[in-house]
């Protein structure tokens, strides 16, 4: 009964976006699979978001500072804009991955600059990522590398470089950490200026040769006098890196894994596909477009529909592009930034620098309950154009509610839920008597009826899976 | 502020330092585990599961709830000052309150009116109901829905019951412990509390950190514990404080990086104020790769509260037997 190529097409733009209408869908499925994904791929065709925009209202949100909280806004208003979601859903991969935050750096516009980073060159070289992140002001301040002297070794960045951004626990020693935390001696930041009633000074890279240890190393079998860059090569050159990187991106695009402190001790789920991700990234230097290519072209990916719990951030963005009514930045802009927090995500400001735990670690009661509200008060809002093209649709599935519950549940994914939920549904639908679609304005009219429906639809534990 | 010639509490916890000197809070030296990885995330797994080789699917507190609840009478037998649900308290079929702020803690709250809330409340009730389920996944994802609802109900009259002449210091940590004191002195059963503060990864900054953080702690548990006194219900709560490990003997210039023996303190008009556990020697030959070398595994002190507070047998919560200090009042 579902369209397998509208179900096939809603996951992946799930998944490499943040959803999209129906309208949407079937546009897509009219250009291909292929097509699309090429068209993903290549965000520079796409027009850009108007970032003057947004800044238009908000002025104030150029180099946000120290906006409490809010400083993502910015972010937000790129994600439910945007007509290239795969170059967005990677900076929010990237910004789980290099997870730095504002509780230290306090400073929202350097993040933005990371972000910035990531949005130009996410699809380049994992090698490219890696170099930037090392020398990004909000890093180098957030794991305390302008602290890292030749005189006196700071261990934070070199550490988390080996156990989180690069190869993980078990495949480095702790000689290994620290040589090559001395590989990033003298890799720091310009003076970190006080605020002044301007705003503050921009954080600058800067390599400061006299404070760096230029003597040899010994790192992970290779000796020599390693600087930084060198270090990553080494790191890059070991499988265990390809394989890590491979299962970052089998979490967070194919399906729910593991925590990642977990990784040290538990073989990946699926493994063949880890390994596979991992030899496309080793035959292509690491470039990290020509594995997502992989990864959204193959088997193991089109199969693992709703394997993975929506995160907070597509929970919101998702349910904002679905309603619509976003073609003007809206007071409301901040509001959803508390709302993604609220749900257990606060952007830019993740719990610490091992980002936030995924899957099924996102819903607890609380959170649950914040998903639940946020997106049945949103669905619910008649006058909002994606609310009004979903009535529509269900309207012309006629009176019937087996039909118009079906049609509820095609419109709003298309989702596919157990029987006896379908039943709940479908009595639901029933209970208050015929659907009547003659008077629209009736409160117990058809609009008022399915507007209840798609209420509980989305209170359901299906709607949160991407 | 000196204790005796080795130890001292820093000079923000003055709070602590009097709660000690009025016999109320333990110290615990050298708490750890042997091999410790440095590693903050694997590190917060094994206190909160209590498998150091393994991966660990359940929480020692999660056990704890499901021996002082096994029927699951009670969704709020452990609360979780979220946004987080902390791993120590995560179980197969163990509910658990994940509170943000109590106030806005219900389901469906913009639906109007109320005839209509209820309709479909009830229709939710029934789509969550243990029958319809595929898989673990969606079993938690219902249980957690029909707790969600039902600890709702239940958390409403907290807030509503709730009144202190105690004005809690505005800091997230105060903001958290106001809350549970509201659970608590609701009298709605709970046993469990959990709540984090930080953030304490010092590297860099310590000194003026270090400060900040443990001004907020300590005047969060001052505050919390006058309260309780106020309300006559402070002889049943105890507080542990932990972190996942100590910091780097040798300091980094600015900060100190992940170590391993750490300290814990457990406080409350039932603990046996004074210091436990051997201080790790601080002596260069002494030390694990600069680290101080544990003294007491974490689980030893787990024991003692799971036995001697809890009632419970601890066996299986900590997963073997351990020394207990005897750090609670009999």
């Amino acid at each position: 009964m579902i369209d397998e190529n509208i179900k096939l097409m809603a996951h992946l733009m799930r998944r490499a976006g943040f959803g999209a209408s129906r309208d949407e869908l079937e546009r897509r499925v009219a250009v291909g699979y292929e097509a699309t994904v090429e068209e993903l791929l290549n965000p520079d065709a796409q027009e850009p978001v108007d970032y003057y925009e947004f800044l238009r209202y908000y002025p104030n949100w150029w180099k946000p500072g120290t906006q409490g909280g809010r400083g993502h806004a910015g972010w937000v208003w790129r994600m439910i804009k945007t007509q290239a979601p795969l170059q967005e859903k990677l900076c929010l991969f990237y910004h789980q991955l290099f997870a730095t935050g504002v509780s230290k750096v306090d400073h929202y516009d350097e993040i933005e600059d990371m972000l910035d980073m990531f949005r130009e060159k996410g699809m380049c070289s994992y090698k490219t990522i890696l170099m930037e992140v090392a020398r990004n002001p909000a890093m180098l301040f957030w794991l305390d590398n302008h602290e890292n002297h030749a005189t006196s070794v700071n261990e934070n960045w070199g550490r988390e470089l080996l156990e989180l951004f690069s190869m993980g626990i078990g495949n480095y020693t702790e000689t290994d950490v620290r040589e090559c935390s001395r590989a990033f001696t003298g890799w720091t930041m310009t003076h970190k200026l006080p605020r002044f009633h301007m705003g503050r000074f921009d954080w600058e890279f800067e390599f400061r040769p006299e404070d760096h240890d230029a003597g040899e190393k010994e790192f992970l079998g290779h000796t020599g006098n390693f600087d930084g860059e060198e270090i990553i090569d080494i790191i890059l050159s070991k499988p265990a890196t390809a394989a890590f990187i491979a299962r970052h991106l089998y979490t967070f695009f194919v399906a729910d894994e593991h925590q990642v402190p977990a990784w040290s001790v538990t073989p990946p789920k699926d493994p063949d596909a880890v390994q596979a991700i991992a030899k496309r990234l080793i035959d292509t230097d690491y470039n990290m477009g020509e594995a997502m290519r992989f990864i959204l072209l193959s088997d193991f990916f089109k199969e693992a529909q709703f394997a993975k719990v929506k995160n907070p951030t597509e929970v919101v963005i998702g349910t904002l592009r679905l309603v619509g009514d976003t073609d003007r930045v809206s007071p409301k802009t901040m509001d959803w930034c508390i709302d993604i927090t609220n749900m257990g995500q606060d952007l830019m400001n993740p719990p610490s620098v091992e980002g936030w735990h995924s899957g099924i670690e996102w819903i607890n009661s609380g959170t649950l309950m914040k998903r639940t509200n946020f997106t049945a008060e949103l669905i619910s809002e008649y006058s909002r154009p994606g609310v009004v093209n979903i009535m529509n649709r269900v309207k012309s599935a006629g009176t019937a509610p087996e039909a118009v519950v079906d049609a509820c549940l095609e419109v709003m994914g298309p989702l596919e839920i157990p029987a006896g939920a379908r039943q709940e549904l479908i009595d639901h639908a029933t209970s208050l008597g015929p659907i009547d679609w003659a008077n629209e304005s009736a409160s117990d009219g058809g609009a008022a009826r399915v507007s209840e429906l798609i209420q509980l639809i989305v209170s359901l534990r299906e709607y949160q899976f991407a | 502020m000196r204790l005796d010639d080795k130890v001292g509490f820093h000079p923000s916890m003055k709070p602590i330092q009097k709660m000690y000197q009025d016999g109320n809070v333990a110290i615990l030296h050298g708490v750890g585990y042997e091999n410790s990885p440095r590693s903050h995330f694997r590190s917060m797994d094994i206190w909160h599961t209590c498998e150091p080789d393994t991966l660990g699917t359940e929480g020692w507190l999660a056990r704890i709830v499901r021996d002082l609840d096994p029927d699951k009478d009670n969704v709020v037998t452990a609360v979780s000052m979220g946004p987080s649900l902390f791993r120590a308290l995560v179980g197969p079929g163990v509910p658990v309150a994940t509170v943000e702020n109590i106030d806005s803690y219900g389901m469906l709250t913009g639906l109007t009116p109320e005839e209509k809330l209820s309709r479909v409340l009830s229709r939710y009730r029934r789509v969550y109901s243990p029958a319809i389920g595929t898989g673990p996944v969606m079993d938690y994802l219902g249980q957690t829905g029909r707790d969600a609802l039902e600890g709702a109900d239940i958390l409403a009259a907290a807030p509503a019951n709730y009144s202190s002449n105690i004005e809690y210091a505005d800091s997230p940590v105060g903001k958290k412990l106001k809350g549970i004191a509201q659970i608590h002195l609701a009298g709605l059963g709970s046993r469990i509390f959990y709540l984090d503060h930080g953030g304490f990864d010092t590297h860099a900054d310590q000194i003026s950190t270090h400060s900040r953080l443990w001004e907020e702690v300590s005047r969060g548990i001052q505050d919390f514990f006058d309260d309780l006194k106020t309300h006559g219900e402070a002889d049943n709560v105890v507080m542990f404080l932990f972190s996942e490990f100590g910091r780097r003997v040798q300091d980094n210039g600015g900060g100190t990086d992940h170590g391993a023996g750490g300290v814990c303190l457990v406080i409350g008009d039932n603990v046996k104020g004074g210091q436990y556990g051997e201080y790790p020697s601080t002596r260069e030959a002494d030390l694990e790769q600069g680290d101080l070398v544990p003294s007491t595994d974490f689980r030893s002190v787990y024991t003692t509260l799971v036995e001697d507070w809890m009632g419970l047998d601890p066996t299986e919560v900590v997963g073997g037997t351990f020394e207990k200090p005897e750090f609670i009042l009999k």
